[in-house]
This record gives C-alpha cells, structure tokens and sequence, in this order.
C-alpha cells in the first residue's frame, strides 16, 4: 500500500488527539453505533420470514354452508391447519349447556357467552391439554371426549373433567346469513 | 498506472475484436426490439396502477383465452400492483369455477367459485399444456414469468450500461416488440421480432378489441405497453418493495463506509 | 505501537475457563494481537470479505431451505413461492443469488492478488492448495445451487456437467447413472444435489479453517514480498489496524453488492431459467454462470470430448501446483517486471475465455478461444517456469520497514 505522508509520520494527528480526544471518541461511538443500526435492520427480514407468509394468511378465513348439517350432527372442518366443530345442537343439548351451574364448572363460562345462536355452536377442536382431537357425542355428558388423556367436554365444549386445564377454544367467526358462516 | 491503462486499453480490443468474431458469424437479419420508456424502470421507478389495470383487462379480454397466469387472486389488490379493492378482487374470483385441491365427502373432486386465496385456473380450454399443443401445435406458455423468461441480446457495450441505470426491462421491451411485430397483413404468424420471423400464436390485438374505460386511446401500441407492463408487475410483484429498501440500504451503506474511512484513518495516522 | 501483547484472563471466572479451554486466548492470538505485514494494500482485504460472503451464504442459505422443496414438481413453483409469498423471501433469495457471483468475484480477486505477489510461494505451498482446494468446492457448490431452482438452464447445466463424467472411458456412462439416480437428469438427482448443496458449504467452513490455521502458521505474504524481520518493525497488530481496514473494504465492497441485490438482482441471472425445467427441450443457447465461463470456453475450445474434459480438468488441477511451476525466487511481481508483463497477458486470456464462454459456437470464436485457452496453459506450464530462470529481477527491499518506511523514520526506530 502507498503510505500517504501523513500516515507515514503520525506526529500532526497524534498531536491533534492529544488536543481532542473526544473528537476520535465520537467518531468511534457514532460508527458503532450506525453499524449496530444496520445490523439490527438486517436481523427483521432473516426473523420475520418464518412468520406466517401470504399464501397462509389467505387462507386464515374460511366460509362454510351449514345448510346440510342437520340438528344433532357435528361438521368437522378445516381451518388453519387444524379441525374446528361446528355443531347443531339439539334443544336438549342446548337446554343442558344452559342449566349447568358455574360452580361445577373448572374453566367457568356461560353457554351464552360462547356461542352466537344457541343451535350452533363453533369451536376450535383442539383438546387444550396437548393438542389431541377430540371425538364428538362421547363422554357422559354427550359433548367430547379426548382419547389421548380422557378429558370430558360438555355439549358447549366446556371441560368438565380430565387433565385439560381450558374450555375448547371458540374461533372468531360471524353469520353471513342465516346458514352461512365465515370462521377468522 | 500506465501500465494497468495499457492492459485495460488490450482488454477492450480483445473484447470487441471477440465481438466482432462472434457477430461475423451471426447472420443479422432481424432488428432488435427497441428499449421502451417504462415508469417501473430504473431506481425510482414505480408502475403506474391505472396502466397495470388496463393491462390486467386486456389480458383478462384477450390473453386468457389461450394462456394460463399462474398467480393467486389476491395479489392484485396489491397496492404496489394493479391495486384493486378487496370487493373487486372478491367478485373476480368468484367469476371464475376453480378445481379444489380435496375431493368432497362423497369422494368427487369437485368445481366451485374461486377465492381470492386460489389462484387463476386454467384457460377453459386448455385445462393443460398438452391439451393446447394438441389444439394449437405449441402450448401457449404461462404467462407470470414472461416478463424475465424472455430477453433480447443487448449486445456490447450495453449490457455494461445496463448495470449502471439499473435498466432490468429487457423482457417487457421483447414483449412489447413481439405485439406490435405483427407487421405482414396477409400473414397474422409473421412477426418482425420473432427469432426466425414464425410466430405460432396469431396476431391477438386489433384496435379497439379491448374497450378501455378511463379514456386511454384503444390502440393495438397502448394494449401490448398496458399487458406488458402488467406481466413485468406479474413477473415480480414485489420489485417496488425492493427498490424503496434499496435505497436505503445502499445510502446507509455509503454512509457507513466513509464513517468506516474516518476511523480507519484514525486508527492508523499512529501507526508509524 | 507496543509490540503485540498475549491475552492474559482478567477475571477468575475468565482464567478458570481460560485452564480448561483456551479458546479467548486462541481468537485473541488469532485475530487481535496476531501480527500484519504493515505494508498490506486493499487487496489484502479481500480475505475478510470472503469470509463475510461465506456467512451470508449459509445464514440466507439455510433459510432458503426452509421454504424450498427439492422435488422436480415443485422445485420451481417453490421458489416463486419464496419471491413472492415468504416474508422478505425475495431479499434472501436475491442475497444468496447474487452473493454466489459477489463470493466468486471477491475470490477472483483474492487468487490473482496471490498470483501477482507470489503469495504461493515456499513457505505458502499448503495454504494456496487449501485455497484451491476451496475454490473447488466453491465451483461445486455453486453449480449444484444453480440447479435447485429447476429452470430450464438449471436443467441443461445439470445434464451437461454431469455428462462430462461420460468421458471416462469404460465406466463414464455408469458413473453418470450414479450421478443421476436414473438414466438422465430427474428427481433423484435434484434431491441429492439439494443435500449436497446444504453438506459442502460446511466442508468449506471446514477447509478455511485450516486455511486460517495455515496462514497463520507461515504469516501473511505482503506486497513486497519479503518475510517479517522484526515484528515491531515490520507489523502491525490485527486488531485495530487490519480490523478496521477490513471492514471498510466490507463496506464498500457491500455496496456494489447491494446495487445487484436491489437494483439489477436478475442481471447476472439467465432468462431462459425462469422456465421450468423441461427434459424434451434444450435451450438454444447454454451458458453456464459467469464465474464458470473461462473453464466452459476452454472445454469447448477442444474438439475431442474425452480431451476436452481432460483440458477443463488440467485447467483446475494446474492451480494447485503453482508453487512448483514458478521457479523465481522472488515473490512479488513489484520486482518482477517480464513476469508481470505475462501476468496481465494472463489475465487477458481468462477474460477473453470468460467472453467466449458466453458466446455462441461459431469458427471465429472457436479460434480465438483456441488462442486465449493457449495463453492460460502457456502462462502457467512454460511461462513461469521459464520466467523464474531468465528473467532480470529488480532489487528486493531488506524488510518490509524499509519498502515503507521513509529512510529517517525506519533509522529513528
């Protein structure tokens, strides 16, 4: 390399430093910083794409026809990866899921509060102990049961008994009409 | 510093004198298409949305009757893109029967409306490639990618001018060329552009064939710049997006080097 | 500058560690206190860019393959996928893209400089075999990475390098269905060159270490090409002079990178890759990536396959024994003027190749290519084994101070 006088000798910026030591300090701080900066711009886009990317999040929304689903039956179908129910129920089950005090309740919530209209009921079916499906019109009280560990869920999804510590989870939905329903 | 001119002064004869030795041999009896103007062209560039609008029209009138876009509904309501509203996108896809990807519960595979998450199906009478080479001698290719697939040879020393405008429209231009290179009356497969003048698809655009709604004149010129800048969108949607993070990536770079410069400077003036 | 200190554990909990495992004491030596040939020019920084370049590979690589499927239905689609549905999928794709032709450059630059200041010389005849050893797998990691998107080019430079293993008289063609997994280029061949791919950067890893571990055996050579006499004298200490120089270098070099990523990301890229691959039809025209060019010229520079090959190989292996094939013994061309008259001439001839080997077949190029593949053996087989007995030399400095150093300043020290 071409060694400039001034590199050569040294003695006028040693001197110069000698007179502002801050200066060189800043100078320093400041490259530190705006590489810390960048570093930190370029770390987002190495993180965010394993986050969910366009094709899934089209996706995130489904719509389905309840029209064939008759009174008692139970649709399963597929959203986001995973099964929700959709349940006609019956006005027994109904009558049930209302009549049943808080107080016996581990994860206590109204039926009312978990569903829109009280013939259907739409949950996610997801066991919230480890993620098992469970399987419909088992378990004393006619609503679920999860083969993996046994928990029992009533007939508005709210577990009664077993190892799993939360009710099945109610997705976001809304009635597009009378029988038509878009879930996320 | 004599020395490395010489060499680089060498480099170039040989450069070009290869070039020349290479063209001798290619029988040149074609024009090259022209480099068009394009607003998406450049550093700064940008599509003009009405224009990626009208394009997606005349490819929806015109082009999807023999060629696939293999790109999903909801990309167009890309606000880099054509930018059309969710509603919009909506009813467009439902216009259109998809195959869906799961037969039903008695084990049909079955048709229903698209959804903005499905992508555009198949021309309708074409459902594959070998249906339409069947009917057509060659299958009309997809048309997402035509925009990079294909190129014209910009040829020395402009493809060393290319690097420094950032000019990356080569394969809109050819399309563009090939619309309106269809320059023999009595021949509808002659085109001007096309390697070896026969063109298997037909001439597809007359004047006035697509109706325009924002008062763009309804040439044959305007259709093949509107399709073409709309395949370049379709070739790679997220080349805005790009540009604007390029920007900022290269300023910040510059600035970091000559930080970079200063401190090295430091640190070295007490190296003696 | 008060010579170069050894790192000596501050804390309790530092020299514990430090008993049971030296590894700060090891990067300390390596990269703080390890001693540079003062007179080192920017071309001396292209080692540090190299390494940046290897480790943006494997991070945007590794991520690459999260969302990339290595089967021949859904290769393309999947890359698509990732330029337009991944978050950031296009950034990462055209970082990894263009920085397969940034890494090639930067190692270009960083095997000329070696040739031009004689850096392969006795005691460096490893380190540059471990370099070229790199350089190797680089050119077979890139090849095998060109091929996973599925395109039709990719499609055509998979059949046609592994077909010049069909070359080999007798057991070629079996070699080739080895290489396949069939009996032509298809799926089997796409999944092991995807695993492939993925395996060899860490072989690389590997082999730079040890060309790390052999550089700092021998030091580095410098532009003058004379050995350190005197440390005080004759270096400077790595961190913070060569650190900071090199991060510059980084920087800038960035910047001509980012201008690719951002701003022409499909320029170096071939159109016809952008249709999926189709077995029936070959492109009308095959080019190989740029950075494979010159060795693509000379093999098609000979008209007999089984030679042609033979030649493309030579033109690899060859590099490797330099150190033998330059019989002077001084090692930098600063004093060298004949050999650096050659050296250019050199130079020349690989561009020239690197033009042809982009180019249409036709007899003109056929012979200019003929000529220039001429030079490149020439240069390296009669050239510097001649060069090193007849040339006249100019005189060598005594050290390294004295080549930089103003007469006052070195006598002062």
């Amino acid at each position: 390399m071409r060694v400039t006088p001034r590199e050569r000798t040294g003695v006028e910026l040693s001197h110069a430093e000698a007179i502002n030591p801050s200066r060189r300090d800043f100078l320093f701080l400041t490259t530190g910083a705006v590489a810390a900066v960048g570093a930190a711009s370029v770390a987002w886009p190495l993180i965010d794409q394993m986050n969910p990317d366009a094709t899934t999040l089209a996706m995130s929304s489904i719509e389905v026809d309840l029209a064939p689903i008759q009174a008692g039956q139970i649709l399963t179908v597929k959203w986001r990866g995973g099964p929700v129910f959709l349940r006609h129920r019956t006005a027994k089950e109904i009558k049930e899921a209302e009549a049943t005090p808080l107080a016996d309740l581990k994860d206590p919530a109204t039926d009312q509060s978990r569903v829109q209209k009280p013939e259907w009921l739409i949950v996610v079916g997801v066991c919230t102990h480890l993620g098992c499906v469970p399987l419909g019109h088992e378990g004393q009280y006619d609503g679920w049961k999860c083969p993996c560990h046994g928990s029992i869920y009533d007939t508005s999804g709210r577990i009664r008994s077993g190892p799993a510590p939360l009710n099945l989870a109610v997705p976001e939905y809304k009635f597009l009409s009378a029988t038509k329903v878009k879930i996320g | 510093m004599n020395r490395f001119k010489a060499s680089f002064l060498a480099l170039a004869l040989l450069v070009t004198g290869a070039q020349l030795a290479v063209a001798q041999d290619a029988a040149e009896d074609q024009p090259k298409p022209a480099r068009q103007s394009w607003s998406f062209s450049g550093v700064f560039g940008k599509f003009d949305q009405a224009q990626l609008q009208r394009g997606f029209q005349v490819y929806k009138e015109v082009c999807s009757n023999c060629h696939r876009l293999s790109i999903a509904f909801r990309t167009l309501e890309n606000e880099n893109g054509p930018g059309f509203s969710e509603e919009q996108v909506k009813a467009l896809a439902a216009s259109y029967n998809v195959t869906n990807d799961e037969p039903n519960d008695s084990g049909k595979i079955f048709q229903r409306p698209g959804t903005p998450a499905d992508l555009f199906p198949p021309p309708e009478a074409f459902p594959n490639d070998q249906a339409a080479a069947a009917a057509m001698g060659k299958a009309p290719p997809d048309m997402w990618l035509l925009a990079k697939s294909r190129k014209y040879e910009r040829g020395f020393p402009w493809f060393v001018f290319d690097v420094f405008d950032a000019y990356q429209e080569v394969g809109t231009d050819y399309i563009y060329a090939i619309l309106t290179g269809y320059t023999h009356k009595d021949d509808p497969q002659w085109n001007l552009y096309y390697p070896g003048h026969k063109i298997a698809m037909p001439n597809p655009l007359q004047d006035g064939g697509v109706k325009y709604t924002d008062g763009t004149p309804a040439t044959t010129q305007n259709y093949a710049r509107d399709v073409a800048a709309f395949l370049s969108w379709t070739a790679e949607p997220s080349q805005t997006e790009r540009k604007n993070i390029g920007f900022r990536a290269i300023v910040f770079l510059l600035v970091l080097s000559a930080l970079m410069y200063m401190v090295k400077k430091r640190v070295w003036a007490d190296a003696h | 500058m008060d010579g170069h200190s050894t790192y000596v554990p501050k804390s309790a909990i530092a020299r514990w560690f430090e008993a049971r495992l030296p590894i700060v004491g090891l990067v300390h030596s390596s990269f703080v206190s390890y001693p540079v040939p003062r007179n080192l020019n920017y071309f001396w920084t292209f080692g540090a860019i190299l390494s940046f370049m290897l480790i943006i590979q494997i991070i945007t690589g590794v991520i690459l393959a999260m969302h990339y499927v290595p089967s021949a239905a859904m290769a393309f689609v999947s890359v698509e996928h990732i330029m337009r549905d991944v978050n950031y999928g296009w950034l990462i794709r055209y970082l990894h893209s263009n920085g397969a032709s940034f890494f090639f450059l930067a190692v270009y630059m960083h095997i000329f400089r070696g040739m031009y200041y004689g850096s392969y010389k006795n005691p460096r005849e490893v380190l540059w075999i471990l370099g070229v050893i790199i350089y190797v797998l680089m050119m077979a990691t890139a090849f095998m990475g060109y091929v996973l998107p599925w395109g039709q080019m990719s499609f055509a430079g998979a059949t046609v390098i592994t077909n010049l293993f069909t070359a080999i008289p007798l057991v070629g063609t079996g070699v080739a269905h080895w290489l396949w997994g069939g009996y032509a280029v298809g799926d089997p061949t796409l999944n092991r060159f995807f695993a492939l791919h993925y395996l060899l950067p860490f072989m690389i890893v590997g082999v730079v270490v040890l060309h790390v571990w052999a550089l700092h055996v021998v030091g580095q050579n410098n532009p003058d090409g004379v050995e350190v006499k005197d440390v005080k004298r004759d270096t400077v200490a790595f961190t913070p002079y060569a650190t900071i120089k090199d991060m510059f270098a980084v920087c800038v070099f960035f910047v001509f990178y980012a201008w690719f990523v951002f701003f022409i990301p499909n320029y170096l890229l071939d159109a016809d890759n952008f249709n999926p691959a189709n077995p029936l039809v070959t492109p009308s025209h095959i080019v190989p990536e740029w950075y494979l060019l010159p060795f693509y010229a000379i093999l098609r520079a000979i008209p007999n396959k089984l030679m042609g090959v033979v030649a493309l190989a030579l033109a690899m292996a060859l590099l490797a024994f330099l150190p033998w094939l330059d019989t002077s013994p001084i090692r930098s061309g600063k004093y060298r003027p004949m050999f650096r008259f050659f050296f250019w001439i050199f130079v020349i001839c690989c561009v020239g190749l690197g033009y042809l080997g982009s180019q249409e077949v036709t007899d003109s190029a056929t012979l200019v290519a003929r000529i220039l593949s001429l030079g490149y053996f020439g240069y390296l087989i009669v050239v510097l084994p001649v060069l090193g007995l007849v040339e006249k030399t100019k005189p060598v400095p005594v050290s390294i101070a004295d080549a930089v150093l103003p007469p006052s300043a070195a006598a002062a020290e």
